[in-house]
């Protein structure tokens, strides 16, 4: 019956002129290599192989690094807009899947953390492509340290964006003084919903259904 | 507050009650006339109206159950027509067939006879012939022994003899070849007696096809009586035909959805897997049209062979026409039956690619191709040829449906409407009752002054008649209301 319903409710919907509603998403997935978190980075390769077994075809999706200076296009490491076709999104999945490996196999660590410059880039390019819904995922622990002469003291746009931190681990300091953590949550959220986006946490990386 | 007013006009509350008590059953005994009436009237126009509403409900129903009959009757005629039509032309190609095998049966039959006469004249016994000896025997017995009649009688007996074994071999001989004559005769008889038991057999069947034949005559002049008999057999076999073909449909449905799924994952690949039509995958709708479009074909081939009727048109077509037809629709199903095998194969393929994607995208190695991988590629891609043209004999219990659905709702609407009509005669009769009791309980407070009433109606009779025979004549109006 459900599918005899379908043939109806076709005629029912060509009826309507409605503008065309773009279905697809955009993930941007940033990972930070600074020196205290580069160890995490095998847990984001789980989350970035994840994400592609969520993603369907004509969603885009890109994993970018975080380093000292982040506002580039260089710092992306695979990108992919999947082809209408299952069969071709799969291939590109799994050439998706090689390049991230290789990635994580040989990254290096850098000194500093441009995480203002990463999302800036991710909004840019999530707002290129124009999905229905754009997610940002942030592999990090949060702690912006920038180099001497750059300067993010910029608002970054995130309306209609959704901003995931994960993994936010604790740092040394974090354990001396536990409000330091929080204080950097909170900085963020504010950041973020300040121009519109929407904040969320996620630490148990076993739960991630609800993000995608 | 208003309650405390009106047991303030006199210093003591409880004579104010009685007081207003008083008042109160004094305006309702004046009023009771005027209220009778005005219950009554209420009450009947309600009634009434329910009583008419109730009428014209029954007319309705009647004529829906005319209508209903007409179409039953309608529909039994023309089935019956198909049935001694399909009879008729069954016996006509008996007759036909024999009929043209016929002289040759009757020569076969007529040389078989022939042939048994003549080897039967053949096998007549001729007598042997009278001995001519026998006189001349007694002549020469009556000559003297001396004058050498021992010698002839010698001679005599000798010859005897000799004659009598020639005579017996030549009777042997003949009553071998009479013995051979009856021998042959009888696979002859065996031929002429397995051509008319062949004979018997057709005329039999002939028979009882004339029996049935007679039976479905029968009936077809009972339903052009329209005798009742005759509409409650059609009624309770329409009923049958809809179940019966409302469960084949919803098996074909069930068909209908497993090929949905057979086809709907492999149509991404051609219309692409996430643009939409309105809230719907543009896949899953060219999907339910390729599904839609053979049934369509089906009900076409169906129509085309003339097996079902539905659509006048078709039948009506011209013979070359429709044998057209015929082939257009069986070819283009049989593209889309080839379509859809293909689809089949492409939607293991498919599955196949996702399982070996997932399990990269898990972490793990590709899975290896199973070796028995090709009986379910091959039993997806049989059920891909195979469902369209299952579905095309879903025009025969479609026909059916439509055909017994028009009764069934004919005999729903029957049902409802009856019930309608009696929940209106009940609530008719309800509130005539319910009028009455209206009037029962408004005189219920003015016992007192209907009590002093009667007392004082009992001394002159005449108003006492007076009162009561309105009174009288809207009982008996109730009564007949109740009845009608």
């Amino acid at each position: 019956m459900k599918r005899i319903a379908v043939l109806s409710c076709v005629l029912l919907a060509a009826c309507s002129q409605s503008a065309p509603v773009a279905r697809n998403t955009g993930v941007y997935l940033l990972l930070d290599t600074s020196g205290t978190y580069r160890a995490e980075l095998s847990k984001a390769q789980d989350v970035i192989l994840y994400t592609l077994s969520k993603l369907e075809p004509t969603d885009s999706f890109a994993v970018a690094r975080i380093d000292t200076g982040s506002f580039s296009e260089k710092n992306i490491i695979a990108k992919a807009t999947f082809d209408e076709r299952p069969s071709a999104a799969n291939a590109q999945k799994r050439v998706f899947a090689e390049k991230v490996k290789d990635f994580i196999a040989r990254s290096n660590a850098s000194q500093y953390t441009d995480i203002t410059g990463g999302l800036l880039q991710a909004v840019e390019f999530l707002n290129e492509k124009q999905p229905g819904r754009k997610t940002i995922l942030l592999f990090s622990d949060l702690d912006q340290d920038l180099q001497k002469g750059y300067v993010r003291d910029v608002e970054v746009p995130f309306k209609g964006f959704q901003v995931v931190a994960l993994n936010v681990v604790k740092l040394r300091k974090d354990n001396y003084d536990p409000r330091e953590y929080l204080a950097r949550l909170d900085h963020w959220k504010q950041e973020v919903e300040k121009s519109g986006g929407e904040w969320r946490v996620v630490n148990d990386l076993d739960h991630l259904d609800g993000v995608l | 507050m208003p309650t405390n007013l009106l047991l303030a006009i006199t210093p003591w509350p409880a004579i104010s009650a009685v007081i207003w008590v008083v008042l109160l059953v004094a305006v309702l005994y004046l009023a009771r006339n005027t209220a009778h009436q005005a219950i009554r009237t209420a009450s009947g126009a309600i009634a009434r109206g329910m009583r008419i509403a109730a009428h014209s409900v029954r007319q309705a129903q009647d004529r829906l159950a005319a209508r209903n009959r007409e179409v039953l009757l309608a529909a039994g005629r023309e089935a019956k027509e198909r049935m001694v039509e399909r009879e008729f032309m069954r016996v006509s190609e008996t007759v036909r067939k024999d009929l043209a095998n016929y002289p040759h049966l009757h020569r076969a039959l007529s040389e078989a006879i022939t042939q048994i006469e003549k080897d039967h004249q053949g096998a007549v016994e001729v007598p042997p012939d009278p001995p001519g000896w026998v006189k001349a025997v007694e002549t020469v017995s009556k000559i003297e022994a001396k004058n050498g009649a021992n010698e002839v009688l010698s001679d005599i007996h000798k010859s005897v003899v000799k004659a009598h074994k020639e005579a017996m071999d030549a009777y042997r001989d003949a009553s071998a070849e009479r013995h051979e004559l009856l021998r042959a005769m009888m696979p002859r008889w065996r031929d002429v007696q397995e051509i008319l038991s062949t004979v018997d057999k057709k005329v039999e069947g002939l028979l009882a096809r004339l029996g049935i034949i007679d039976r479905h005559m029968q009936e077809y002049e009972a339903i052009v009586k329209g005798e009742d008999k005759a509409v409650s057999v059609l009624s309770s076999s329409s009923l049958v035909h809809f179940f019966v073909s409302a469960m084949v449909l919803f098996v074909a449905i069930g068909g209908a959805a497993i090929n949905f799924t057979l086809i709907a994952r492999p149509m991404a690949e051609m219309v692409g897997g996430t643009s939409f039509i309105g809230v719907f995958k543009t896949a899953d709708i060219a999907a339910l049209v390729i599904i839609m479009v053979e049934i369509s074909m089906g009900l076409f081939l169906m129509e085309s062979l003339r097996i079902t009727r539905l659509f006048p048109v078709i039948s009506a077509l011209p013979d070359k026409m429709r044998t057209r037809m015929i082939y257009i629709t069986f070819t283009i199903l049989l593209l889309l039956a080839s379509v859809e095998a293909g689809l089949a194969y492409m939607r293991e393929v498919l599955l196949q690619d996702e399982l070996s994607t997932s399990a990269i995208l898990r972490g793990g190695e590709p899975q290896v191709s199973n070796q028995f991988l090709w009986i379910t590629t091959a039993a997806q891609m049989g059920m891909g040829f195979i469902l369209p043209f299952a579905l095309t004999f879903v025009a025969i219990p479609l026909e059916t449906f439509v055909h017994s659905l028009r009764t069934v709702l004919g005999l729903l609407g029957i049902g409802l409407l009856r019930a309608t009509s009696l929940i209106l005669r009940v609530l008719s009769s309800g509130f005539r009752h319910l009028g009455t009791l209206t009037e029962r309980v408004y005189d219920l407070p003015l016992f007192v002054p209907l009590w002093l009433e009667s007392r004082w109606s009992a001394r002159s009779p005449r108003a006492e008649a007076a009162e009561v025979a309105p009174a009288h004549a809207a009982r008996e109006e109730d009564l007949r209301e109740v009845a009608s």
